[in-house]
């Protein structure tokens, strides 16, 4: 359902953000973080930190650690790998979704302004709520269906059927397509959002799976599948450098196929 | 507040088993509108002159009022769908909605059959 106008507690409060200096810093750069604290009560609000980069790891993950180990440690967010796999520090960075730990500092001109991925319910600061989005996940049924009793070894697969999986099996779920998508952002009630239809594609090209025509049955819906009008942001946006909107066009191609 | 399970919510009514056709036709709309709308913007940019005998001239000639009506059905088609997909992406509440689109409907039915009919009138007079 599309909501333009902001709820009243979620507009940024330009006047509360503080300020946290870095006296006699050899390579001074400021990050702009939103912080909102459902606590309080207040208004989300941007805190500016500034940063010596001559003492800090080169990527926005490396300043943000520093910045909760050393100036600030109410500071909220989520990291795990630090090696762009596991997906946890997706925000957005500089006006674009990405992982904050393959975010090079030195790609942003001027400070860095960090929000979490947009149009999802904050928890805190840089955490969003992403019960809906695995909620969704969970709705696709991913994992192999087969009727066919299962074979007493692994089950085959020719080399170019394996190749059908490359460029969505990388896929780590972070988020970044579907939160930058404006469609997901109007209808994510209803729209799957394009993280979750590349994993649906995943397994319609799978050749092991036997249920292709039923997960396209669960696809064809107006909402679920037809609100992707190719925006292409999911595409642009994805740190992994994968095609979600390619993998949606080639759903809608399954779709026609069993038709015409 | 409510108690419904995330999946429970994700899953929703389930999946309404079309929008393929939807999809579809509206390319296939775009497609043929592609060689209709170039031959209506150069028809009408040919014309001798546009007072009212020289058009209704033009339209009565049978390829003419046949290919008139076909992108006119086409036009409107077309924007039918395309008008609904904008209506669904954004306009929140079920009510408004169901009327914006029915409205739509109305107004692209309307249209369509009004054009058709002057089309006919003209080439049959």
């Amino acid at each position: 359902m599309a909501q333009f106008s902001l709820p009243k507690n979620s507009t940024i409060d330009k006047k509360a953000g503080k300020v946290f200096k870095s006296p006699g810093a050899k390579k001074p750069k400021s990050f702009k973080i939103y912080r909102y604290d459902p606590d309080t009560g207040a208004n989300p609000r941007v805190d500016t930190y500034e940063i010596d980069m001559a003492a800090c790891g080169p990527m926005v993950l490396d300043a943000l650690i520093k910045i909760k180990n050393e100036v600030d440690p109410t500071l909220t967010f989520r990291r795990s790998c630090r090696e762009g796999i596991c997906g946890s520090c997706a925000m957005n960075i500089d006006g674009t979704n990405t992982l904050a730990c393959i975010k090079g500092c030195d790609e942003v001109k001027g400070d860095v302004a960090i929000y979490p991925l947009p149009h999802m319910p904050v928890v805190k600061d840089l955490v969003p709520d992403m019960t809906h989005f695995y909620a969704q996940l969970a709705s696709i049924e991913p994992w192999l269906k087969t009727d066919t009793p299962a074979p007493t070894r692994e089950r085959l697969q020719s080399e170019d059927d394996r190749a059908k999986l490359d460029g969505l099996y990388e896929c780590i779920l972070c988020a970044c397509c579907s939160t930058s998508c404006p469609s997901y952002w109007w209808n994510s009630d209803r729209y799957l959002g394009p993280a979750i239809l590349l994993q649906a594609y995943r397994w319609l090209v799978d050749s092991r799976d036997e249920a292709t025509g039923q997960r396209l049955d669960e696809l064809e819906d107006p909402f679920k599948l037809y609100r992707c009008h190719t925006i292409m942001n999911c595409t642009k946006t994805c740190p992994k450098g994968l095609n979600p909107a390619k993998a949606i066009a080639e759903t809608k191609k399954m779709l026609v196929a069993r038709t015409v | 507040m409510s108690y419904r399970s995330p999946l429970g919510h994700a899953r929703g009514l389930g999946s309404a088993k079309q929008g393929t056709h939807h999809f579809w036709v509206q390319r296939v709309t775009a497609v043929a509108l592609i060689p209709l709308t170039l031959w209506f913007v150069f028809s009408l940019a040919r014309l001798p002159s546009a007072d009212f005998d020289a058009v209704t001239w033009w339209v009565a000639a049978p390829s003419v009022a046949v290919a008139l009506m076909l992108f006119i059905g086409c036009a409107l088609y077309h924007s039918l769908l395309g008008v609904q997909v904008v209506i669904e992406d954004y306009v929140g509440s079920e009510g408004t909605k169901i009327v914006a689109l029915l409205l739509s409907k109305f107004v692209h039915v309307v249209a369509g059959v009004a054009g058709i009919f002057a089309v006919l009138k003209i080439a049959l007079a």
